[in-house]
């Protein structure tokens, strides 16, 4: 067990995993001398060559088209997109091509693919670095679409990216990169997608929430627990596959539920969450379920003063909760 | 060289469009200098691309110009904006992510934008304005308005579709466009040699389309004015599109955050010595312009410099209410019925 930054994480599970299996390679733009921009394939040069860690030409929609082509003749590509906002050359591709090869081929082959991608706000990197992304792709069938919050979980669930038989859109918060810290244990697992996790246990509320705002909603349930507001919070980590028994299982408990979301709040993937919560459990509800999302514009703006105002903050989900949880 | 390049260096060009060149040349060099500056001093969020070294290019497409022409550019954007006459207070304080800045901190470095101007954006995602730019240039010749869209990018784009598609457009269509790729041998950090399978990037893809191989010196800016006045009055008059590749360099690295080690040495060195403000002035002074004249310009333009920053580093961080502002027509992000 070793304490680690969730970049190192995704570097050393990365590193471990083509290590172990050779079928597994790296490719995207500046993956191999730069190490990526986010140096999460830093080193792997030197120790895997260039057939295996493959600096590409600036085009997304490329990187997405070989790596189909790899991953359907018996390869295990892991392609980087370098910011989640570039990805959409690639749609296409991905949408179009990687989910549905197993459907119209009629099961005779599939695409075990990973795309990696740092996606989300908070970095001052304005409109075209700071998107997120899920939605788009959470929206078709074929498609896995994860966003692990915790070092843990991103090892495991990396590890069980490599090894889905389907295309999977493994998604990297960039302002948690850094900040987030956490144990992480040393031997191999895989995380099973599909599976919450309740991370904070409470009995007046339920959060539900990923990525970035899932560590606000942590650090607002902490804040609260001090005035007798006892907040569950829950990981989704999957988008899809989506884990409802998870959520509905705290919605019975605590029979109040908020979903947290930076992403843009209108069909985000809380809408989903809580349309599938009226169909299967309003009459648990004791108040009208509470969506927290970033604001309905096209994208995330670059001042500083405009970025918070796009971003729920620890500060904003506190008072949300409260708010609630008097309801 | 080629003729047009041969014609640039012979040409006898009248002393004040050569103190212009200059001018714009020392404008950019101290904007951008002034921005990283900014950047240390931790004024500057985020990521920026910096023009310094690549100077020529927009200077002297700019001089060239029609007031009304369109300039397309990427997230490398800050000269282009500049020398189209953007404000540069406007510029300093989006930079800064300032109320008055010129989109009101809603952009911030790599989107800046300045209409009135026809500098018609900046745009960070890679190889997307260049459909965009063929575009306006087709509007232009259906209404008749005479203008040429100018469209630059980096030498990583020849690698993208979006590059393909719009030459070909634009070939078809014999669209007035001049399509400018700033060769400056990096895609971010990869060398570009190794991932293009020609040499030139730009130039050589040109004959795909029924097009020139045109390659400018980009360092030198009376070559880089004289190819974009011959190209730009060709587009005007119905000849058609043009891709020229400009061959220059990047002083430092791709962007702020990175320090560019993995150039060679003799190639850093050898680049910076041709440095295009140093190579102009001495240019200029050979001609027998007075060394004062162009220190004025100089201390002119540093003066603008502090001015613009004192006034951005003074104005109120971007007013929150603005998140909301512009999503629709109306002005407002309500959706209606």
């Amino acid at each position: 067990m070793a304490e680690k930054t969730l970049v190192q994480t995704i570097h050393d599970t990365l590193f471990d995993e083509m290590k172990r299996d050779d079928r597994v390679l790296v490719l995207g733009e500046d993956v191999g001398a730069r190490g990526g921009v986010f140096r999460v394939t830093m080193g792997f040069l030197d120790e895997f060559g260039p057939e295996r860690v493959i600096d590409t030409p600036l085009d997304e929609c490329l990187i997405a088209g070989v790596s189909i082509g790899m991953a359907v003749d018996g390869l295990r590509p892991v392609a980087e997109m370098q910011f989640a906002d570039f990805i959409f050359p690639a749609f296409n591709q991905i949408v179009q091509e990687a989910a549905r090869i197993r459907y119209r081929s009629n099961g005779d082959f599939g695409c075990p693919l990973v795309i990696r991608t740092p996606y989300g706000g908070g970095v001052h990197g304005a409109l075209y670095h700071s998107q997120s992304i899920e939605a788009f792709f959470a929206h078709v069938p074929g498609l896995k679409v994860v966003a692990p919050s915790a070092p843990e979980d991103a090892k495991g669930m990396l590890i069980q990216a490599i090894e889905d038989e389907d295309p999977v859109i493994f998604l990297e918060h960039k302002k948690c990169y850094r900040s987030i810290k956490g144990e992480v244990p040393d031997d191999r697992y895989r995380t099973p997608f599909g599976k919450a996790v309740v991370r904070r246990e409470g009995t007046d509320l339920t959060v539900v929430s990923y990525g970035l705002m899932h560590h606000y909603a942590v650090e607002a349930a902490e804040r609260l627990a001090g005035d007798g507001i006892d907040t569950e919070v829950i990981d989704l980590r999957s988008i899809y596959p989506l884990d409802m028994e998870t959520v509905l299982g705290s919605v019975g408990k605590t029979s109040k539920v908020m979903i947290v979301y930076e992403d843009n709040k209108f069909l985000g993937a809380g809408a989903e969450v809580a349309a599938q919560i009226a169909e299967r459990a309003l009459f648990e509800l004791d108040a009208p379920v509470v969506r927290i999302g970033g604001a309905h514009i096209p994208a995330m703006p670059y001042a500083g003063s405009l970025e918070s105002a796009f971003l729920p903050t620890a500060d904003t989900l506190e008072q949300e909760i409260r708010k609630l949880a008097e309801y | 060289m080629s003729v047009v390049a041969r014609w640039a260096r012979e040409a006898k060009l009248d002393d004040p469009t050569r103190l212009e060149l200059y001018s714009k040349l020392s404008e950019i060099r101290q904007f951008e200098q002034r921005a990283y500056d900014l950047f240390l001093q931790n004024l500057v969020a985020g990521t920026s691309h910096l023009s310094l070294g690549q100077e020529a290019v927009a200077a002297g497409f700019a001089q060239a110009m029609r007031d009304d022409d369109f300039t397309f550019c990427t997230y490398r954007g800050h000269a282009h904006t500049l020398v189209r006459g953007a404000s540069m207070t406007g510029l300093m304080a989006e930079l800064l992510g300032r109320s008055n800045g010129i989109l009101a901190g809603k952009g911030g470095s790599m989107h800046l934008t300045s209409v009135e101007n026809y500098a018609m954006g900046s745009y960070a995602i890679v190889g997307s304005h260049l459909p965009i730019a063929a575009g306006a240039a087709w509007a232009a010749q259906e209404r008749g308005t005479g203008q040429v869209s100018v469209c630059f990018f980096g030498d990583g784009t020849t690698n993208i579709g979006a590059f393909h598609e719009a030459l070909n457009l634009a070939a078809v269509w014999k669209l007035p466009v001049v399509f400018v790729c700033e060769n400056n041998l990096y895609m971010e950090y990869t060398p570009i040699a190794s991932v293009t399978a020609v040499e030139h990037p730009g130039a050589d893809r040109a004959a795909a389309y029924g097009l020139e191989s045109l390659i400018v010196d980009g360092n030198d800016v009376d070559e880089v004015y004289g190819i974009a006045t011959t190209y730009l009055e060709r587009a005007r008059d119905g000849g058609g599109p043009a891709l020229i590749e400009a061959k220059t360099y990047r002083k430092g690295g791709h962007s702020r955050a990175d320090p560019a080690k993995y150039r060679p040495p003799q190639e850093v060195e050898s680049w910076l010595a041709r440095d295009p403000i140093i190579l102009y002035r001495s240019r200029l002074l050979e001609l027998g312009v007075e060394e004062k004249t162009l220190d004025d310009i100089d201390s002119e333009v540093l003066t603008a410099v502090d001015r613009a920053t004192e006034e951005a580093k003074a104005a109120p961080p971007a007013d929150e209410e603005l998140i909301h502002a512009d999503v629709w027509a109306d002005g407002g992000s309500r959706w209606r019925n």
